[in-house]
This record gives C-alpha cells, sequence and structure tokens, in this order.
C-alpha cells in the first residue's frame, strides 16, 4: 500500500472535498443505501445525538438519545434494513438540506467539521416532522480517501417533542 | 359515570373497552379520578441536590417548582405567580436564592415565602405578604429519594399507597452500596401520537417482546448473547412472571438473560467491562450475601407504580414517567438511575446498556412506539364497531401468571376502573 502523508494531504482539503463528501453521504442515507453509507465510516467511527438538554455533554457521563460505537452502528443498519425494524418499516421518507459547512479545526490526519442541517421526514399520512441542527463532524484521510470518524448531531429543539423518535439515521 | 362499563372482568373473560383510549371526556374525567386522586411521581432528590437547586416540570397538567429549600428540604411549588399568575420560574434548572415574577417583580425566597413586593405600601393594610407564599400542592412525600405529590388532601400516606411496589423499588436501591441511587444528567422527553394507558400496559407487557423486538433480540444474538430457545411453557427465552402488588401497582419478576449493568455481563459490554461488573458482584455479594445478590442481580423487573410510573430495571435502570396532552397523545420523559458512588467506568457501561434498548434513538423503544401509534390509528376510528380489546391471557389458569400473560395488565385496569366509578370524585 503506498503510504502517502496524511498531514500534507489534510492540510490540502478544502470546504469543497468536505461538502462533496456531506451532500453525497446525504444523498445516500435519504435513498436508504445503508451498506453503502457504511463504506463512508471509518473502523472505529461513532455516532451520536446527545440529549436536547445537554448537547455538549459525554455520552460516558451523560444520557443521550444515540452514542454508538462502531459495532452498534453496523447493529443499528442491520435492523433498519429488516422488515421487523418497525417503526421504519415502511421507511419513512427523508430530505437533508446541509448548509454552512465549515472546517474548523485541522489535527495530523484529521479535520473538525460543522455544518447545518434540516431534515424533514414523512411518514404514512401525517404531516412532516422537522430536524433541525448543527452536525460536528471528525473526518479523517485514510488511504488517500476521505471518511467519517465521527459525526454528532446536535437537535435544536429544547426537547424531541413532536418529532417523537430518532429511528432513521439522522 | 354513566351506565356504560368500560371494563368488563368476567370468569374466563377481560375485556377493555376501546372508547376509553380515544373519548376526551374519559380523559377529562381521568384528571380529576386518577391523577388528582393518587400519589404521582415528581422527581428524584438527587436532581436537587443543594439548597436553591430548582427544576421547573409539569406534573398532572400542573407546571411546578421541585426544589430544595434553605432547611435542606425537598419541596414543590405551583410555579404561578399569587399576585396576577405568571409562571414565576421560567428556566427549566438551576440554583436561586429568590425567585421573581418579571411581570411586576413579586418576588419568592427559597421556601416560597413571598420576600418582595414592589410599591407594598401602596396596597391596603390588610395585605400581607405572609398570606402570599408560592402555594403547594396538598401532599408531597417521597420513598427513598422518589418524590410524589398528591391532590388529594385525604390520600393514605404515600408508603402505604406503594403497598406491595416497595419491595421492587428496594431491589433497585440495593443496587447501590450506600444505599443512594442518584439520576444521571440528560433526559429524553418525546411524545407518542398514542393514549396514555397504551404505554403503562407496553411497558410491562413481555407477550410482544418475541414479534415487536425481533431485530433487538437479534442484535443480540449477533453480539453473543446465548438465549435458550423458549421451552414448551414460554413463548420468551427466560422464566418470568407477572404480579398485581395492589392499589393498581403490578410488576414482571424476570430470571435476566440480556445482561445487566449490575453484575451481570453479557458479551454486548465488550471484554474491556467484565472486571468492572464482577467487581460490582463481589460488592454485592459481600453486602447483602449470595442469595439476595442473586436476586438482585440475576432477575429484571418492569414496575408500574400507579398509574404513569415506570421503573425499569433491566439493562440499567429507567425512570420513566408519562401524562396526557390529548385522549390520543402522551409527553414521556426518561432518565437514568444509577448508584452514586459508581465508577465512571461503570456509569459508561450503564449508560451504553441503557441506549442499546431503550430511549427515541434505542434498538428497541421505537417499535413499541411504532406499536402504540399504530393502536391508536387502527382504534381511532373504528372503537363503535369494534368496541372492545382483549386482555384474558393467563386467566382460569392454575400456578404463576406469567410475564407474557396479563394479570399485571389487568391489575392496572382494574384499579383504573375502579377509581373513574368513584362517584364522590366530581366529573368536571
Amino acid at each position: 500500500m503506498k503510504n502517502k502523508s496524511p498531514r500534507l494531504s489534510a492540510v490540502k482539503v478544502g470546504r469543497a472535498e468536505v461538502e462533496e463528501l456531506l451532500f453525497h453521504e446525504a444523498a445516500l442515507l435519504d435513498d436508504w443505501r445503508l451498506d453503502d453509507w457504511l463504506g463512508l465510516l471509518t473502523d472505529d467511527a461513532r455516532y451520536e445525538v446527545p440529549s436536547n438538554d445537554r448537547p455538549e455533554a459525554d455520552p460516558a457521563s451523560t444520557l443521550f438519545t444515540i452514542a454508538d460505537d462502531i459495532n452498534r452502528i453496523r447493529g443499528r443498519i442491520t435492523r433498519l434494513k429488516d422488515k421487523n425494524a418497525h417503526a421504519e418499516f415502511p421507511r419513512s421518507r427523508t430530505r437533508r438540506l446541509i448548509s454552512n459547512v465549515r472546517i474548523v479545526g485541522r489535527s495530523g490526519a484529521e479535520l473538525q467539521v460543522e455544518a447545518n442541517f434540516v431534515v424533514y421526514r414523512f411518514k404514512r399520512d401525517e404531516n412532516v416532522r422537522e430536524y433541525v441542527g448543527r452536525y460536528k463532524y471528525v473526518l479523517r484521510l485514510e488511504r488517500g480517501g476521505l471518511k467519517i470518524a465521527r459525526r454528532r448531531a446536535v437537535l435544536d429543539a429544547m426537547e424531541l417533542g413532536s418529532m417523537g423518535l430518532v429511528s432513521f439515521v439522522l | 359515570m354513566n351506565e356504560r362499563a368500560l371494563v368488563l372482568n368476567e370468569a374466563d373473560s377481560f375485556r377493555v373497552s376501546r372508547a376509553t383510549l380515544v373519548d376526551a371526556e374519559i380523559l377529562e374525567l381521568e384528571r380529576r379520578r386518577v391523577f388528582d386522586a393518587c400519589w404521582i411521581y415528581v422527581g428524584h432528590e438527587s436532581e436537587v441536590r443543594a439548597p436553591g437547586d430548582f427544576r421547573t416540570r409539569n406534573v398532572c397538567g400542573r407546571p411546578v417548582i421541585f426544589c430544595r429549600d434553605s432547611g435542606n428540604s425537598v419541596r414543590v411549588f405551583l410555579n404561578t405567580c399569587r399576585h396576577r399568575g405568571a409562571m414565576v420560574c421560567r428556566e427549566t434548572e438551576g440554583n436561586a436564592k429568590i425567585h421573581t415574577c418579571f411581570y411586576h417583580g413579586w418576588s419568592y425566597d427559597r421556601d416560597g415565602r413571598l420576600d418582595g413586593v414592589p410599591g407594598e405600601k401602596d396596597y391596603p393594610p390588610s395585605f400581607q405578604k405572609s398570606d402570599y407564599g408560592l402555594m403547594q400542592p396538598p401532599r408531597v412525600e417521597s420513598y427513598r429519594g422518589f418524590v410524589f405529590l398528591n391532590f388529594d388532601p385525604q390520600a393514605v400516606a404515600l408508603t402505604e399507597y406503594l403497598a406491595g411496589a416497595k419491595e421492587y423499588i428496594d431491589l433497585v436501591i440495593d443496587q447501590s452500596p450506600s444505599g443512594e441511587m442518584e439520576v444521571i444528567q440528560g433526559t429524553q422527553d418525546y411524545d407518542i401520537r398514542a393514549n396514555w394507558k397504551l404505554l403503562v400496559e407496553n411497558s410491562f407487557d413481555d407477550y410482544h417482546l418475541l414479534t415487536t423486538h425481533s431485530t433487538w433480540l437479534d442484535y443480540l444474538k449477533n453480539a453473543g448473547v446465548k438465549m435458550q430457545r423458549p421451552d414448551r411453557d414460554h413463548l420468551l427465552p427466560s422464566h418470568g412472571v407477572g404480579k398485581a402488588l395492589g392499589n393498581g401497582h403490578a410488576t414482571t419478576d424476570n430470571v435476566n438473560f440480556r445482561g445487566r449493568p449490575v453484575a451481570k455481563w453479557i458479551p454486548v459490554y465488550g471484554d474491556a467491562a467484565k472486571p468492572e461488573i464482577e467487581r460490582a458482584r463481589a460488592e454485592l455479594v459481600a453486602r447483602l450475601g449470595e442469595a439476595r445478590a442473586a436476586r438482585v442481580a440475576d432477575t429484571n423487573r418492569n414496575l408500574i407504580v400507579f398509574p404513569n410510573l415506570l421503573l425499569a430495571d433491566g439493562s440499567s435502570v429507567t425512570i420513566r414517567t408519562f401524562y396526557p396532552v390529548a385522549p390520543d397523545r402522551m409527553r414521556v420523559r426518561a432518565w437514568v438511575l444509577g448508584p452514586r458512588e459508581e465508577t465512571p467506568a461503570a456509569r459508561a457501561i450503564r449508560l451504553d446498556a441503557f441506549l442499546t434498548f431503550y430511549g427515541p434513538g434505542g434498538l428497541a423503544t421505537p417499535d413499541d412506539v411504532e406499536a402504540l401509534e399504530a393502536v391508536q390509528a387502527g382504534i381511532a376510528a373504528t372503537h363503535r364497531e369494534v368496541p372492545w380489546s382483549v386482555m384474558s391471557r393467563g386467566m382460569a389458569k392454575g400456578g404463576d401468571q406469567l410475564n407474557s400473560d396479563e394479570a399485571h395488565l389487568r391489575a392496572f385496569w382494574l384499579q383504573w376502573d375502579k377509581l373513574m366509578r368513584d362517584e364522590r370524585r366530581a366529573a368536571p
């Protein structure tokens, strides 16, 4: 395997490349191409949704809505592909709008990225449910490609309230 | 109450009217005859540790301030200014010496006394500040850290009300070496588009486990958790019973197969967690003896304290309470409870174990929510043509009522029916 210098490459990555990855991810999730989405993650990836009343906390000491390591992410995807994941069968339809993408930090092969999101979710004959918030990513250059090492979706709402569930990948 | 029966309890048949889940008049009557007649959970003492600590919540439809006063006692005040009614405290939590209503500036101290009134000299001589402290619910009492209120001044004492539920609360508290459990920060707060009583049923109905939660069971199996195939007498991987505990309280009481952060390791926790859980086990045995330690660690239970508090002591300890917002909508709040002296590593295991099953992003709760919403959607417009739901599993059978039977659900409904028929409480 060629060993490119990750430090040099990470410095070169700009917003266009980051946006490309985030928009691609959004398209995969909206299309329910969940195995392809798993391919965007590092082998130690984490996916987190903090509780609405502790948006900045640590899942080791605080109750979250979702705090998955890579094993539970994979288990979650196995489940979501099963028709017996009743909360998502029939699947809800989602449409994600990602904007205000910023690279807020760089360290070694990693980039810290933030972006705003609105995810519209439609289910049965219900009115739309809107999930509004901010993503906090850690992206890592691996083998010349940009991968997702951590994604935290921080919801702006004071409580989940009428959003109800986060049963799809937010 | 009119002549219409809502719960039909016969020798070998138990039916519940679906009108109880959709009718707005029934909800109004419930507010008076159930919620205003029972001990209702407010919060846990650990949530307000120091004098002045407060949290605002909605309990029985009333905005309340749950707080600790200057004498270190836990108090509950109705969050409405004695002057013209504005909510005095509009923050969700914090610490304050004084709560000031911003509208005209009336202020109250930590003990609820009216402290300051701008332009007090212009009130007539009969006006006494001591008459205008924050109002309290008629009764506030606690049991082992769990604080309840009651809007009925004549209610029996909380400890009497809890009846057989106390034994199961004690099993939760025994997990802590110091006898002190605490609520861990972070609140799960979500709505379900269904009648609140459907969540009572669901919270300890083990009949639905294999069908509703097959993907969760698959997840455990894939992670290496050994589950015995059920024998011919059981639907579930382990033995369990359902029990009525008096006054409408009821519980499941099961041999654990799913792992517990209190001293029952499963592969989902990872090898790194093994020593921590072994230490917890050794501590339990040293403190409680083998038998009681096994009772605490190797059995799990979902306890309903009538009418709307669940203590789910399974793959973590959940406190869950829920209120009707409308006949077809409820607001749910859930927290995690853990031993106060728990190490950071043990706490991380507890929180991680919780999320595998529970909550709006868990691998199981969302399917419960979907089931409840499917029930509500199914019955909303059909309850006149299809008026009854069936709840007779286990009836007319000798021996234990299994956790997959419905004796514990029936216990809830019988108490609910008894209270709803109580003519002494006026209809709204």
